[in-house]
């Protein structure tokens, strides 16, 4: 990377006792504590309707908090309006705005920030470059592809060199193949520059590759906030295992606990595993599909009901009296005839217990 | 930019506080005579005399001590200079400020009047002192606004719609001048229902006024006439009818037919635009008028006696069903259009023929359409006055009865009220079921994505009699628009046929001498004062009318919908209405405007206002919320968004905006007619002075001419707006071949 004049003001984001009611009774958000460390890039992550746009628009402050308290570095925002924020945000149809070419979209900010023209022109132009868009000045936002017109939102939004960046849903209007490459580059550019970064998706694979710690939403409140790893490793619940990675929840037995680590029991199948302080009874086994193994010589017998071929391995559906689950493996060249009858195990790490859901 | 704006006091608000002290203590506080803009008053006697004097100057003097007072707001302000916004002291000295102001300048302004006190208690109270003023003038005004504005930053400072000085600002201002000029007059009208001659109120008088025969009558049944109320709601009904069956036709044929000469039908369109109001009733008389070209016919072939069967319920019904056909056709085609190809191809892949997938789909579907229509013609119907006043005879409907219980020998302020009161409920209900009812209930599918299908043709059986009766009307409309032409050359009609352009010459004769050009002919001075007023309200009316789409598309507030409803009202009152109670309202102090050509811009401003706020919202609605939001986090406020962002997005609805309010103005009759002097006489109402002098030629020549001038005018905005929009074609062509 070049030597640039964007330089980072990053500042930490709190949310202290955070809820958005709309309208009467609509909870958007419900009681939300975060603290997003300065310099992190931080994904909220959820089903639609969960709340995480509104808590993003919230830092933003294109939506107002009905209660609670805000801050953006030490100062409170709470009552702020978006304009007086020093926050800017990547929206999810990019809004660049069509009457003014791309150099005016990304120096419109500055202009308003204090910068001469000569100034603003300047940064615009090293926002750009950064965003490796040189010589596209002149182009009118129409004349870009798709995924031009998201750097040059990001440009937009970079240049600012604002305390914290906000990228709602940003992927999702480019094609499957280009998704891979910007969210990389927005990593890159978000570590280069030490940004703060608040990032909102659906999507758990995004999440996972670009956040230093993810936050996950359900029903307008926090399920579980971590590190990716943590987040797939140790859910805390049958919601972030099943949200994070598809895994397969299966009920169980915990037979008994010793020295942190739980005895198992599923049809007669016994298996160990860290108990994550659960005690013997019933409770939820989450595997993902990767983490089981199929046709080992104990096991829980099984049938396979469905096997599809997705060319880098073999998707497998597999039915018995737990139900169903969902499993994957590497051999694509002796795959497994549909009904046939198999024994099923666990992998020695991965399987995590939950409680009993 | 945000540690500028907190420490330094707020140019906007720097700007306001100085306007008030200007408006106070330089800008003559009464109206002045001869008008602001001749300047004669800065000679004659400023500051010092008393009719000129600004508010200081007449304090010094000992005179109009009443507005000593305002120095207090005036002077509150000063206190929080360089305060920062967040101080409570802030925001509660500028509400404070603003609404002590505001709010002794409307009391003293409506409690001394030019003979004292205008209510009885006052004078029992203070005694009968030697106190009067006059109609408040600019000095007043900007303070006024000065007072506004300071109470609307107060409210904002204070955290509502997140402390956006432009938004509440702009909201203050709307609702303030459509508070002053729809809701006061109206409501002076009401009143003005209840006042006895003697100036006492009394239900009574209301009663007596309210249950006359002439207004519910029920006697034509019994072969005399009925009363006004029920001509004017068979005549509105009947013509809704009419004209929405007919306008469907004209939709039906140019979507779903394979008629030749669709594009031709959809030139009707601009018709109604174009056309003054009663010219079409002009030009049925020189059909079937007693000298009529028809009449004489068939006279002529069947020794038939000439009636006057045309002037009358008849006449007024086919002079209204040309006038208001067009609109009909012009929201059907939205309608007929509208309905999604998917849809009909959807049924005709179940098994439907044609004639079933009409029947079954399309006219259930455009059926909201079709209610819309009909209360769009009821309403204009009912607000019509032209047409009635050249074509009614003893035909009374209310809009002519309004003017001719204010202007004519009866001069019943009283019962011009009444009447308007019952015309206002009539169209008030009207609009009222539109909004209500049909509001939500609209089948249309505009999606974003494109929908591939196209609109079946219809059923034999249907093409041919809708044909039939589109091309005979579209026929019929074109000879009644050839008449207007033809007319205005002949000499004179039905006597002397022999071509020529003396109308003409008597209109719009000019002289070339050494001073440069005379405008020697008779109408020069009502069209120049036209195309002057018009000009000066197309503009205001425009902005107005976009800020308020700005204000109820982009913001939320509380009481927004009872914001939209003030706003978009005076769509539904007809102009009569308008016309009434703005000589009611406007004759006497604190607002004293009538005669001037103030009150003819402030009448089009208010008249013309929902065509603005309806192409504002059309085409704001269509940006994305998205550019707004990363405006404002990129750091401009809502002031800036607005014009930077915005406004250069909406050039085409500006352009409309623009151009629309310019020839409305033009084609006005019914609040005109009330509100014009002689200084300032509007084309429309002098062509009916023409008419009313049986001065046909000349009447229908002005028409022409104005026809003409207004084709001119939509004619550029077309050309301007196509450039636009061909300017965005290309940049979408050329996005697809990236």
């Amino acid at each position: 990377m070049t030597e640039t004049t964007i330089a980072s003001k990053a500042a930490p984001v709190r949310f202290e006792g955070v809820s958005k009611v709309f309208g009467k009774d609509v909870v958007a958000v419900d009681n939300i504590n975060l603290h997003v460390e300065a310099g992190k890039l931080v994904t909220l992550l959820g089903p639609s309707g969960c709340g995480k746009t509104t808590t993003l628009r919230m830092i933003a402050g294109l939506e107002m908090a009905t209660s609670g308290r805000i801050l953006i570095g030490d100062r409170d925002v709470t009552k702020l309006p978006a304009t007086d924020r020093d926050v800017s945000m990547v929206f999810q149809s990019y809004a660049l705005f069509p009457h003014m070419s791309v150099l005016e979209n990304v120096m419109y900010g500055l202009t308003f920030s204090g910068f001469d023209k000569h100034e603003s022109r300047s940064r615009a132009v090293h926002g750009l470059d950064l965003v490796g868009l040189k010589g596209f000045d002149n182009r009118l936002p129409s004349e870009l592809s798709g995924g031009q017109q998201q750097r040059v939102a990001v440009a937009r939004a970079l240049v600012l060199e604002p305390q914290v960046l906000l990228f709602d849903e940003p992927l999702s209007n480019l094609d499957a193949k280009l998704r891979r490459q910007v969210r990389e580059d927005i990593r890159a550019i978000q570590q280069d520059l030490g940004l703060t970064v608040v990032y909102v998706t659906h999507d758990q694979e995004e999440a996972l590759a670009v956040s230093d710690e993810i936050v996950v939403m359900r029903n307008a409140a926090i399920a579980q906030i971590g590190s990716p790893r943590k987040l797939y490793d140790a859910p805390v619940d049958r919601f972030v295992a099943d949200f994070i990675g598809e895994a397969n929840l299966i009920n169980c037995t915990i037979l008994s606990v010793e020295g942190g680590l739980a005895k198992i029991e599923i049809e007669g199948y016994q298996h160990s595993l860290p108990s994550r302080d659960l005690t013997p009874g019933p409770a939820t086994l989450a595997v993902r599909p990767s983490r089981i193994l199929i046709g080992t010589d104990a096991g829980i017998p099984a049938k396979v009901a469905k096997a599809t071929y997705v060319g880098v391995r073999m998707e497998y559906t597999l039915a018995g009296a737990f139900g169903q689950v969902f499993a994957v493996q590497d051999d694509v060249d002796d795959p497994l005839e549909i009904g046939s009858q198999v024994k099923m195990a666990f992998a020695e790490r991965g399987p995590v217990l939950l409680p009993e859901g | 930019m945000t540690d500028t704006t907190i420490k330094a006091t707020h140019p906007v608000l720097i700007f306001w506080i100085i306007a008030g002290w200007v408006g106070f203590c330089l800008l003559p506080w009464f109206m002045v005579e001869d008008g602001i803009w001749s300047f004669v008053w800065l000679v004659d006697g400023y500051p010092f005399d008393e009719d000129h004097a600004p508010a200081a100057f007449l304090i010094g003097q000992g005179e109009k001590l009443w507005l000593a007072p305002l120095l207090v707001p005036l002077a509150l302000p000063l206190l929080i200079l360089g305060k920062p916004k967040s101080d409570p002291q802030y925001a509660r000295i500028l509400i404070l400020a603003g609404a002590l102001g505001f709010g002794w300048l409307i009391t003293q302004g409506f409690s001394i009047g030019i003979r004292g006190f205008n209510f009885d208690w006052m004078k029992a109270l203070f005694g009968e002192p030697k106190i009067r003023q006059f109609g408040m003038g600019y000095g007043a005004m900007i303070c006024a606004t000065a007072f506004l504005f300071l109470l609307t930053q107060g409210i904002a400072a204070r955290g509502s719609i997140n402390g956006d000085v432009f938004v509440v600002s702009a909201i203050g201002g709307v609702i303030t001048i459509v508070t002053v000029f729809v809701f006061f007059p109206i409501a002076k009208m009401l009143f003005a229902a209840f006042v006895t001659e003697d100036g006492a109120y009394s239900v009574s008088v209301f009663a007596s006024k309210f249950f006359d025969d002439r207004l519910w009558g029920l006697g034509c049944f019994a072969g005399a006439k009925c009363g006004a109320a029920w001509n004017s709601l068979f005549l509105a009904v009947l013509v809704g009818f009419i004209t929405t069956v007919l306008g469907l036709c004209f939709a039906l044929v140019v979507t779903r037919s394979g008629f030749r000469f669709k594009r031709g039908m959809r030139a009707l369109t601009v018709l109604p635009i174009i056309t003054p109001p009663f010219v079409i009733g002009l030009a049925l008389i020189l059909l079937f008028g007693l000298s009529g070209s028809v009449t004489r016919f068939v006279a002529e072939i069947f020794g038939v006696q000439p009636t006057r069967w045309l002037y009358g319920m008849p006449g007024v019904l086919i002079a209204q069903t040309l006038a208001f056909t067009p609109i009909a056709f012009l929201v059907l085609i939205g309608v007929v259009e509208g309905v999604s190809p998917s849809m009909e191809e959807a049924a005709q892949t179940l098994r439907a023929n044609r004639w079933q997938t009409f029947k079954t789909v399309s006219l259930p579907l455009m059926r909201p359409g079709l209610a819309n229509a009909f209360l769009l013609g009821f309403i204009e119907s009912m607000a019509d006055f032209g047409n009635p006043l050249v074509l009614g005879g003893n035909f009374d409907v209310l809009s002519t009865e309004i003017f001719f219980a204010i202007v004519g020998a009866q001069y019943d302020q009283g019962r011009a009220a009444v009447l308007a009161m019952v015309l206002l409920f009539f169209t008030l209900s009207a609009f009222y079921a539109q909004r209500a009812w049909l509001g939500k209930k609209s089948y249309t599918t505009v999606s974003g994505k494109g929908d591939a299908g196209v609109h079946p043709l219809m059923p034999r059986g249907l093409a041919i009699p809708v044909l039939g009766i589109a091309v005979a009307w579209a026929v019929f409309t074109a000879v009644v628009y050839g008449m207007i032409i033809y007319g205005s050359i002949v000499e004179l009609w039905g006597v002397d046929n022999s071509l020529t352009f003396k109308h003409y010459v008597t209109a719009f004769s000019v002289r070339f001498e050494e001073e440069g050009i005379r405008w020697t002919g008779a109408a020069w001075d009502s069209f120049w004062t036209t195309i002057t007023i018009a000009g000066i309200a197309a503009p205001l009316t425009a902005a107005v009318g976009l800020v308020t789409a700005y204000l109820l598309t982009r913001q939320s507030f509380a009481g927004k919908n009872a914001f939209e409803f003030g706003t978009m009202l005076s769509f539904a009152i007809p102009g009569t209405v308008i016309g009434v109670s703005y000589i009611l309202a406007f004759n006497v102090p604190p607002i004293e405007i009538t005669g001037t050509g103030v009150i003819l811009v402030v009448s089009f401003i208010f008249r013309n206002m929902p065509v603005g706020v309806r192409a504002g919202i059309a085409s704001m609605s269509q940006l994305d919320k998205s550019l707004d939001e990363s405006s404002l986090t990129l750091g401009a406020n809502s002031w800036q968004t607005f014009r930077r962002v915005i406004l250069p997005l909406l050039r085409p609805a500006i352009l409309a905006a623009l151009v629309y309010s310019f020839v409305r103005a033009m084609t006005a009759i019914s609040a005109v007619i009330f509100l014009v002097s002689a200084e300032y006489d509007m084309a429309t109402s002098y062509i009916i002075g023409r008419v009313e002098n049986n001065d046909y030629g000349l009447a229908i020549a002005y028409s022409t001419t104005l026809i003409f001038v207004m084709l001119a005018a939509v004619g550029m905005l077309q050309i301007l707006v196509g450039r636009v929009q061909i300017g965005r074609r290309t940049q979408l062509g050329a996005e697809k071949t990236t």
